[in-house]
């Protein structure tokens, strides 16, 4: 590292400055050298030490505390019994869990892949010369800067099913009113919507900064070489990011396995994520128990379960990135 | 922990802004778009549009239009009424939600500022052992997903009696570890050595190097942290849900208090959005390429 090697400069050069003739003046130079030396020796220390105090405090020790409590039949009120890991091997046979994974794994899909293709489709066409190009970019990135709450409100009340604008337009065309809360597809598809319509705008400039970066050259033998646009696109702009959509593809697996607070408010605030749990997710199944029914030691468990199988999908991705990158 | 946010988190690094903000030369003088592009374009800023539109619509109407056919795509003028008895409606503390978010939105960016700057900046031009280990420190806790400590951390907030109270969304999210990593980030192609070593011959101490040489260069990515900081901390929900109580709620709460009624009333919950959303709407307003170039150079997680 450059850094490493350069000479401490305060301490050399005042060490090097012609002796003072005062006796004085020289104990007042040597605490002063005392003193700047303890600053560059220390302040690194000190600058970073809120983050790390915090970090201790409210992130490390819960995460870690997490396993412990997870290995306990731990209520609110009671006090505590320790059980090893009952709670997990009772999570292995836990229906209502599996149900939210099988739902979280669901919503994950139809939001992710949707929103991943439009993205690459936008892109495509903002990576052009454009009139009032910040004017698109901005239109398709304002979903993202409203709040989650807020979209979840919204699109709630699109897809109610007496008065929904969903549902009228959908009667436009012969199709009879849907209850989009009353089964699993329907509500899927609500909340995937949801997810999509904030998310898809962000993806779409993260790829077409990836497309900016592409040499134009390429595209310039290309269509010398007779290829048309649509070609183009398939044989050399979509290789050349799969890296970046490998990446959107982690964050939205990050994001996605975390779902919680679209389909919270999609079921009006209830945890239990409509009437037979057709929409609850693994985090609200997480925060039913430890919240709700104040079962710590379950919901710590549920907690850590979520947590290996996020582990788990971002191995999956990581090794798909290597793969990658050897074979180009 | 850095937040407790749904959004995706980056697994990647962000890479480091360079100092030319002109992305490379790329294909996008290549092409001219045609009329199919802008119609599809224009489209799909529409779409993006209309939800928001659609809480100004219902926001300044009577509950009557939620069931017209079709539905109304005017505002109408029942704006000032509806603002009226939003804030009189007693079970939404939609006021209190307003002030308290302000509040810790506010203070959470300032302190997510300040401090990732000043670690982004010992980080970066400062020499102290185990700094490469404390760096990977850093990035793995942006990692590490949210809910893992969630239980934990509300057992922390009950032993200090913070529950209920408005520093418990505050206090755990004054630095963030994304924070410090994109200053330092910044901080390493931003201020040259150079200046750092001029300044230390002058006899400046590391804190007025800090002040007057790195605080000014890094004000930009400061700025756009700061925003980004704000308007997370302002759309947190999970974390407020569990520690706060609705009578002492974040805006998000009172607008799931009002949500989860058993009478939902829709005029009445849509001005609540609208008026919890137009802060985020008036700062993308005025620092819309701000945003848009930190997330096209990779330096922003949202």
């Amino acid at each position: 590292m450059g850094l490493e090697l350069r000479p401490p400069p305060t301490r050399d050069r005042r060490a090097g400055a012609p002796p003072a003739p005062v006796a004085g003046a020289q104990a007042v130079s040597a605490w002063r050298a005392r003193l700047s030396w303890l600053d560059i020796k220390a302040s690194p220390y000190l600058y970073i030490a809120p983050f790390f105090l915090l970090f201790a405090v409210f992130g490390l020790f819960p995460i870690g505390y997490t396993f412990w409590v997870s290995l306990h039949d731990w209520e609110l009120i009671g006090g505590r019994e320790f059980i090893g890991l009952h709670n997990y091997a009772e999570l292995m046979v836990d229906t209502d869990f599996w149900n939210s994974v099988v739902n979280t794994f669901g919503m994950f899909v139809l939001s992710t892949v949707p929103q991943l293709l439009i993205a690459l489709v936008l892109a495509n066409l903002l990576n052009q010369w454009l009139r009032v190009r910040t004017f698109f970019r901005m239109g398709v990135l304002i979903p993202m800067v409203t709040s989650v709450v807020a979209v979840a409100i919204v699109f709630s009340q699109l897809y109610g099913r007496d008065y929904g604008m969903v549902n009228w337009l959908l009667g436009l065309v012969g199709v009879d009113r849907i209850e989009w809360q009353a089964d699993k597809w329907s509500s899927w598809i609500a909340i995937s919507s949801m997810v999509d319509w904030r998310w898809t705008g962000y993806n779409t400039l993260i790829y077409l900064a990836a497309m900016q970066a592409i040499p134009r050259d390429l595209y310039e033998a290309a269509a010398i070489d007779g290829a048309s646009r649509a070609r183009q696109f398939w044989r050399i702009t979509v290789p050349l990011l799969r890296p970046t959509i490998i990446f959107t593809a982690i964050i939205s697996t990050i994001g996605g396995l975390q779902l919680f607070t679209e389909p919270l408010l999609f079921g009006s605030g209830q945890m239990g994520g409509g009437s037979l749990g057709q929409f609850q997710t693994m985090t609200m199944y997480m925060f039913e128990n430890a919240f709700r029914d104040y079962e710590y030691g379950y919901g710590a468990a549920i907690a850590w379960v979520l947590f290996v199988i996020i582990i788990l999908a971002s191995i999956v991705n990581f090794l798909i990135i290597r793969r990658l990158r050897s074979t180009s | 922990m850095s937040a407790i946010g749904t959004g995706p988190r980056p697994l990647v690094l962000p890479r480091p802004r360079s100092a030319q903000r002109r992305p490379p030369r790329g294909s996008s003088a290549l092409w001219r778009a045609s009329p199919l592009t802008y119609v599809t374009l224009i489209a799909t800023v529409a779409l993006s549009v209309f939800p928001i539109y659609w809480m100004l619509v219902v926001a300044t109407r009577t509950n009557d239009v939620v069931g017209d056919v079709p539905p109304p795509l005017l505002p109408g003028g029942n704006l000032p009424e509806n603002f009226q008895r939003l804030f009189a409606t007693e079970p939404a503390h939609f006021a209190r939600g307003l002030a308290n978010s302000a509040l810790a939105s506010g203070v959470v960016a300032l302190s997510v500022m300040l401090f990732s700057s000043l670690a982004g900046f010992a980080f970066a031009k400062l020499r102290f052992r185990g700094r490469n280990a404390l760096l990977l420190v850093i990035l793995g806790t942006m990692m590490v997903p949210v809910q893992m400590g969630i239980i934990p951390l509300y057992m922390v907030m009950v032993k200090l009696h913070w529950t209920g109270q408005l520093q418990a969304v505050i206090v755990p999210f004054l630095v963030t570890g994304f924070g410090v990593f994109m200053m330092r980030q910044y901080a390493s192609q931003a201020v040259p050595d150079e200046l750092i070593d001029a300044a230390r011959v002058d006899g400046a101490s590391t804190i007025r190097i800090y002040w007057h040489v790195v605080l000014p260069a890094l004000r930009p990515a400061m700025a756009v942290l700061g925003l980004f900081t704000f308007m997370q901390t302002w759309n947190e929900f999970m974390w407020p849900l569990v520690v706060l109580n609705p009578d002492n709620p974040t805006v998000q709460l009172s607008l799931n208090q009002l949500n989860s009624a058993y009478f939902t009333d829709y005029t009445l919950l849509f001005t609540g959005t609208l008026i919890s959303t137009v802060p985020l709407l008036v700062i993308f307003a005025l620092f819309g390429r701000q945003i848009i170039g930190g997330i096209m150079e990779g330096a922003l997680k949202a």
